[in-house]
């Protein structure tokens, strides 16, 4: 059967020129046309935006939670990965 | 991970100030308490659109006007938001929306009380949602995530909400005799409903302790009526307006107003739908969701259609 | 008659005709299809709103009588109020909302981008400034008679029939008076009868995207610019004025 209320989508926004998209909340809208109007009545009426993208929501796929430990904590400790690991002589200024 | 294990995780996370997420797990009571609260939460948004804008058509300058529309319209975007947060936990919006028509959902009593006169709308904007935003500072610091960031983003715009009402008083304090009456009678009629806005007595609330437990609500509701109350006695003085409260009074020694007593059997009266408009909101919300039936369907109709064409283009 | 007074009307005209379709627009606050398009129709209604202002405090400085907007937009009698018909029509049904906002949007986006070029500076200002949400009531007003007139066959037929009935209305928009022979001739505004068959090619091409049938030219309504109205324009002022005519001379 066609499904009768509209799907939901996400909004993301550049709030301005230079800066990436970011979400900034969901919103139902039949199509992207659509959507991209929603978007611009409901989270750029104060002037929060100069872009804005939508994607359904059923397009976004995500980690999980239960997988947060080995998706994300084995970086923990690359600490060589950071400028801060490596020591430069103050002498040869900043770098 | 077992049950237990899933449990723990999410007990510390409460305890350290760790926001729950959507695809988190959590307790089944949670997902149902946190759900509950947000979707009554946008109802009353909604609903809340209602007793103001019966008075757009008839705003008396066009400053006001605009002001007035504008701050309904966020209200819209309120309810939108926070339908959003519910729609994390995986209920759509169609169907939180149909639990309120259906008498399943509640929403705030306050907007069962209707909009008189013009002062109404600015003790509206004074009082229930002055209010309204003692309740949702508090919420921005709400266990759950979506609900957290939708409170935030409400804050923000809530701020004109407030000032826009008291200054509709503020100019009607200041203007002819008949004016100030029109003030006076609106406050008299929205003082009481408005201290209701905070709920039964913490010992009387069947899901407080829970969900001060859980840090979805971080405050009980006595106090944040009391905070609500000790910030807006000066601002009815500045006013020049009387609040209808005898026994209220500063107590030096707590440091905080004596106030006397709700009427509580009109709030659960009210609740149970003997309120002055309750039929009328909710008739209009129906109203809106029938008439509005076929053009949601057209558009879906459409949209499919030209995904159709575009594929049949690229093709 | 004098350029004054033809500008002064042309300017009531111009501001009357936001001031009461944004009233009009504004009654769907709270009762619209989905909270969405709740959001957006008050967005157009508030554009009008601001275009009402500005044109109306102008009107106020060009009669020279210190006149203010709310003067202007609450405290005249019916026969001084200058707003095309279609403007004032009922809301019905969404489809009958779509049809009047398209409608006008198009002759309303034809309209302001010939005023850009106005010889009236401060028209050419309000309408430079103004043009830019014009255009997008008007995207937004085209898409919604693609989504109805393509989109179910009842959404279909209802719309259709709706164009049927406010056709007789488009007339009243380009009806033309000794103040529009002033204003044309000062370079203030532009001559409505070479806008006319744009508008309607213009239409015709979009009612055709949307599958649906230009209703044929037969008798129009006419009136609004010596401010003889329809029925429903009482009602509407009777509410407009309420408050102001209640408690006169108030500060609110
Ligand atoms: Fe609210
Ligand atoms: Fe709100
Ligand atoms: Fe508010």
């Amino acid at each position: 059967m066609e499904r009768k209320d509209w799907p939901l989508w996400e909004v993301f926004v550049r709030s301005k020129a230079g800066l990436s998209h970011k979400h900034s909340g969901s919103l139902h809208a039949p199509d992207a046309e659509m959507a991209i109007s929603n978007a611009r009545d409901v989270y750029t009426r104060r002037n929060e935006g100069v872009s804005i993208w939508v994607v359904e929501s059923k397009h976004i796929h995500s980690t999980l939670e239960t997988d947060s430990e080995s998706m994300f904590d084995p970086n923990e400790d690359k600490i060589y990965r950071h400028p801060t690991f490596y020591d430069i002589p103050d002498e040869v200024g900043h770098m | 991970m077992s049950e237990t294990d899933l449990q723990t995780i999410f007990d510390r996370k409460i305890e350290n100030e760790v926001k729950i997420e959507p695809k988190d797990w959590m307790p089944d009571a949670y997902r149902k308490n946190v759900l509950r609260q947000m979707a009554q939460h946008a109802h009353s948004e909604v609903v809340g659109m209602l007793p103001e804008g019966n008075w757009i058509t008839r705003a008396p300058s066009m400053r006001r006007k605009v002001a007035l529309l504008a701050k309904i319209q966020d209200e819209a975007g309120h309810g939108l938001y926070l339908y959003s947060a519910a729609e994390t936990l995986g209920t759509d919006r169609e169907r939180l929306v149909l639990d309120l028509l259906e008498g399943k959902a509640k929403y705030s009593s306050i907007f069962n009380y209707p909009a008189l006169t013009w002062a109404d709308i600015g003790a509206v904007g004074w009082l229930v949602d002055g209010a309204a935003i003692v309740n949702q500072i508090m919420l921005q610091k709400t266990s759950y995530g979506p609900y957290s960031r939708a409170m935030i983003r409400i804050c923000k715009e809530e701020s004109f909400h407030q000032r826009q009402g008291y200054e509709i008083l503020l100019t009607l304090c200041r203007g002819t005799e008949e004016q100030k009456a029109m003030a006076q009678d609106a406050l008299n009629r929205f003082w009481w409903p408005s201290l209701m806005m905070f709920g039964p007595s913490d010992k009387d609330s069947p899901h407080s302790a829970q969900s001060m437990a859980w840090k979805v609500k971080r405050m009980g509701n006595d106090d944040l009526r009391q905070k609500f109350i000790d910030q807006t006695v000066k601002q009815a003085d500045f006013l020049g307006l009387t609040i209808p409260d005898p026994d209220l009074k500063w107590n030096e020694e707590k440091g905080q107003y004596d106030w006397g007593q709700i009427d509580w059997e009109e709030f659960y009266n009210v609740i149970k739908g003997n309120g002055p408009c309750n039929k009328e909101r909710l008739a209009a919300r129906q109203a809106a969701y029938d008439n509005g039936a076929w053009v949601r369907e057209a558009a879906t109709a459409y949209a499919n259609k030209r995904a159709q064409r575009r594929d049949k283009d690229a093709a | 008659m004098e350029q004054k007074e033809a500008l002064f009307n042309y300017l009531l005209r111009l501001a009357d005709n936001a001031a009461i379709l944004g009233h009009k627009l504004s009654e769907w606050c709270g009762h619209g299809p989905e909270l969405e398009e709740d959001i957006a129709i008050i967005n157009t209604a508030l554009d009008l709103l601001g275009h009402a202002r500005s044109l109306y405090t102008y009107a106020g400085e060009v009669e020279g009588k210190g006149r203010t907007e709310d003067d202007l937009a609450f405290l005249r009698i019916e026969r001084e109020y200058k707003n095309a018909l279609i403007t004032e029509l009922p809301n019905g049904h969404y489809g009958d909302t779509i049809a009047r906002q398209y409608l006008f949007d198009q002759f309303n986006y034809l309209l302001f981008t010939e005023l850009e070029k106005s010889s009236d500076e401060t028209i050419a200002a309000i309408a430079a400034k103004a043009i830019k949400e014009i255009r997008y009531h008007l995207r937004r007003s085209i898409e919604w008679t693609l989504r109805l007139g393509d989109g179910t066959e009842e959404s279909h037929n209802r719309i259709q029939e709706s164009f049927d009935n406010i056709w007789a209305y488009t007339g009243d928009l380009f009806v033309e008076d000794v103040s529009d022979e002033e204003i044309i001739a000062a370079g203030i505004g532009p001559d409505l009868k070479a806008l006319q068959p744009i508008w309607r090619e213009k239409v015709k091409a979009t009612l055709a995207e949307a599958t649906l049938t230009i209703p044929e030219d037969g008798w129009m309504h006419s009136g609004s610019k010596e401010g003889r109205h329809t029925e429903h324009m009482g009602h509407i002022l009777s509410e407009l004025q309420y408050m102001q005519r209640a408690y006169p001379g108030c500060e609110w």
